[in-house]
C-alpha cells in the first residue's frame, strides 16, 4: 500500500511551515533532487509546494501557473510575492491585469497577507493595468516598450527580486494585433531574465490548451498546473507540475487546499522512514496497562491505536494519557471529532479526570471540529497548522474513523501515514481512536489503519459466564515486550481500572 | 468645411527613444494637426526613456501612444499613426459637422 504512495524524496521534514521559521539556506546540496550544480530557487512558503519542487521557483526565471478561474493563481503569486518580501528580504512587483489593487489586498487580507502594509513598506509595488479597448484605437505599428519600461521602473523603484504578472494575456483581448503582441511577450520575457528577477506569469486555461494564447510555448523552464474539479458535491483543487526544467520535482497531482492561510499543498511533508527512534517510554496514564506494555507505557514518538465499540471507553484511555503528559508539563493538543471541548472535559470529569486546569495552564488544547466541515485535505492542512503552532509533546485524534466519512478508506490511510511520519519526525507521541461497529468484526475495520501504528489496544465486550464485561487487550506493541493477557476493563468515578487477570 | 472652433486641443504622444516607429508617428502627428486642428492644438512629446514613472501613471503600454488630453474624455491612439483614418476616429474628429 505504501509503495501507491506518492513518495517525494529530497525534502525537508521538519519545519514545513517556512513562514514562522527563520530563514533558511536551501538550494546547493539539500537532497538527491540536487545535481552538481544545483539550480538556485526562490522559496515561495506555500507549505508542500517548496517540498515538491526541491526548494521553490528557479531563480531568475519565468514558472507558468495556469489553470481555470477559481483555481487559486493569483493567491499563488501573492503569497509568493509576500513570502519573499517578509522572509527574504526580496521585495516584489505586482503586475495585475485583472484586478484593481484594492481587490487585490482585501481578497489577500483574507488569507493573512496585507499587500497594503507591505506596500507601505516598500516591499511591495501594485501596479494595475486597465486595458479598455473601447478607449483605445489602432493606428499602424506598435511595440509594448510602454510595458517594459512601467514594469522595469517598478523593479527599479523597490529593487524588486519577484515579479508578478497577473494574467497577462489580458493583453491579448485590449490589443489587436495577436502577432505583435506574441512576439512582445517573448521579447518580455527574455527582458526579464535580464532583470534578475523570479517571475510568475498566470494563464487562464481554455479546454486542452494550457492557456489561451499558448504562453507555455515561451516559458519553459517551469510550468505548474492548478486544477478545481467537483466531485460529490466537494470541490476539491490539484496541483501539478508539468515541467521543471534543470531539477527534479513531484510529479504526482497534489491535493492543493486554500485556507485562510493561504494555499498548502499535500504532501506538506516527506513521506519516509528516517526518523529517529526514541528509546524512552511515556506513560499511558493507566499504571495497569503501563505494565501490560512492558512495565514502562509507550515509546515516545510512537503510534498508538485504541480502538473498541461506541462507549467502550476510547476516550477515557485517551484522556488518561493526555493527563498524564500534561501532569510531566508537556503539551497537548486533542483533536475531537465528535464532541465539544466542553463535552470532552464533562465526560471526562465523570469518570474522574479533569482537564479543565490544563486547559487554563496552556497545556492541553482541545480543537473540535464536525468531519463534515471540510474536505479531508483540508482537515490534514488544519492539523499540520495546528501542530506546527502550538507545538505539542502528544496529541490524540478522536476518533480517526470519523475522517473515514470525508474520504475513502485508501486516501484516510495515506492521509494518516503523512501524518503519522509528520508527528514522529518531531517525536510527538500521538494516540488514535478508531470506531468500530458493534457487533462486527472488531478487527477488521481497524486493519486498514493499524498497520500504521506502532501500537494497538483493543478494547472489547466480552461476555463470558452470563455476564458482559468490557475488556482489554494489546494486540501489538512494536518493540516491547507485551502482555498477551486479555484483561477486564472497567469505567469508574477514579478513572479506568483494570482487572486483575485474565478475564476468562 | 470649417470643424469645431474654441476650446483648445491638448495632444501628448508618448514615445520610447527615437525609434524609426515614433519618428514616424511624430511626422504623421504633426501633418494631420496642421489640416485638421491648425491654430489650435498643444503638442507635447514624451519620451518615457527620461519620464519612466509616466508609463504607470499615464496608463501607457503600447508606444507610440498618442493621448488626447482635452477636450475631454481622454481617448488614446496607439502606433505610429500611419493610418489618418484610424486616428482621426480616435481622436473622434471624423465626426463631420
Amino acid at each position: 500500500m505504501l509503495t501507491a504512495m506518492p513518495c517525494i524524496t529530497g525534502a525537508r521534514g521538519a519545519g514545513w511551515m517556512s513562514r514562522h521559521e527563520p530563514r533558511r539556506k536551501r538550494g546547493a546540496g539539500t537532497g538527491p533532487g540536487s545535481r552538481k550544480r544545483s539550480l538556485s530557487k526562490a522559496p515561495t512558503g506555500i507549505a508542500g509546494l517548496d517540498e515538491i519542487t526541491h526548494g521553490g521557483l528557479p531563480r531568475n526565471r519565468a514558472t507558468l501557473v495556469c489553470g481555470g478561474p477559481g483555481s487559486g493563481k493569483t493567491l499563488l503569486g501573492t503569497q509568493f510575492l509576500a513570502h519573499g518580501a517578509l522572509e527574504h528580504d526580496e521585495p516584489g512587483v505586482f503586475l495585475s491585469f485583472e484586478e484593481p489593487p484594492d481587490e487585490l489586498a482585501e481578497n489577500s487580507l483574507s488569507i493573512g497577507f496585507d499587500l497594503k502594509e507591505l506596500s507601505a513598506r516598500g516591499k511591495l509595488l501594485l501596479d494595475y493595468v486597465r486595458l479598455d479597448r473601447s478607449q483605445i484605437v489602432e493606428s499602424g505599428e506598435y511595440d509594448l516598450d510602454g510595458l517594459f519600461i512601467r514594469l522595469g521602473h517598478a523593479i527599479d523603484t523597490i529593487g524588486a527580486k519577484r515579479v508578478v504578472l497577473d494574467t497577462i494575456e489580458m493583453l491579448f483581448s485590449g490589443l489587436s494585433d495577436a502577432f505583435a503582441l506574441r512576439a512582445e511577450l517573448h521579447r518580455l520575457f527574455q527582458w526579464l531574465k535580464t532583470k534578475g528577477v523570479t517571475t510568475v506569469v498566470t494563464g487562464e486555461r481554455t479546454g486542452a490548451s494550457l492557456t489561451r494564447h499558448g504562453l507555455e510555448e515561451y516559458l519553459t523552464d517551469c510550468v505548474i498546473l492548478l486544477d478545481q474539479r467537483v466531485a460529490e458535491k466537494q470541490v476539491t483543487r490539484r496541483l501539478r507540475i508539468i515541467k521543471y526544467r534543470g531539477s527534479g520535482h513531484g510529479i504526482n497531482e497534489f491535493p492543493l487546499v486554500i485556507d485562510d492561510q493561504g494555499i498548502a499543498v499535500l504532501p506538506i511533508t516527506s513521506l519516509r522512514l528516517e526518523y529517529a527512534a526514541p528509546t524512552e517510554h511515556v506513560s499511558s496514564g493507566i499504571a495497569a496497562l503501563d505494565e501490560m506494555l512492558g512495565k514502562k507505557g509507550y515509546f515516545r514518538g510512537s503510534s498508538v491505536l485504541v480502538s473498541g465499540t461506541a462507549g467502550s471507553g476510547k476516550s477515557s484511555v485517551a484522556a488518561h494519557f493526555v493527563d498524564a503528559a500534561c501532569r510531566r508539563g508537556e503539551r497537548s493538543l486533542y483533536f475531537a471529532f465528535e464532541e465539544s471541548p466542553n463535552q470532552i472535559t464533562r465526560n471526562m470529569r465523570s469518570v474522574g479526570i479533569d482537564l479543565e486546569p490544563w486547559v487554563h495552564q496552556g497545556l492541553l488544547h482541545i480543537h473540535a471540529q464536525r468531519p463534515t466541515a471540510y474536505g479531508l485535505e483540508a482537515h490534514l492542512v488544519a492539523m499540520y497548522r495546528l501542530i506546527d503552532q502550538w507545538q505539542p509533546h502528544v496529541v490524540v485524534t478522536d476518533p480517526v474513523t470519523a475522517l473515514m466519512s470525508v474520504g475513502s478508506e485508501l486516501e484516510v490511510k495515506m492521509m494518516l501515514a503523512r501524518l503519522i511520519d509528520f508527528m514522529k519526525s518531531r517525536q510527538i507521541t500521538t494516540l488514535f481512536t478508531s470506531l468500530t461497529d458493534a457487533g462486527g468484526a472488531a478487527e477488521r475495520t481497524d486493519i486498514g489503519v493499524s498497520s500504521l501504528m506502532d501500537t494497538w489496544i483493543l478494547l472489547a465486550n466480552l461476555e463470558a459466564n452470563g455476564e458482559r464485561n468490557r475488556g482489554i487487550q494489546i494486540v501489538k506493541a512494536r518493540g516491547i515486550a507485551q502482555s498477551n493477557q486479555v484483561r477486564e476493563f472497567a469505567l469508574t468515578d477514579q478513572g479506568v481500572a483494570l482487572g486483575g487477570g485474565g478475564v476468562r | 468645411m470649417k470643424r469645431r472652433t474654441g476650446r483648445p486641443w491638448r495632444l501628448r504622444l508618448y514615445v520610447a527613444g527615437q525609434t524609426p516607429k515614433s519618428l514616424t508617428a511624430l511626422a504623421n502627428l504633426k501633418r494631420l494637426c496642421e489640416s485638421e486642428l491648425a491654430g489650435r492644438y498643444q503638442l507635447e512629446v514624451i519620451d518615457l526613456l527620461e519620464h519612466p514613472h509616466l508609463a504607470s501613471q499615464d496608463e501607457i503600454l503600447a508606444v507610440p501612444t498618442l493621448v488626447r488630453k482635452l477636450p475631454p474624455p481622454i481617448r488614446k491612439v496607439i502606433g505610429d499613426l500611419s493610418s489618418k483614418e484610424r486616428v482621426l476616429v480616435g481622436l473622434g474628429l471624423d465626426t463631420a459637422e
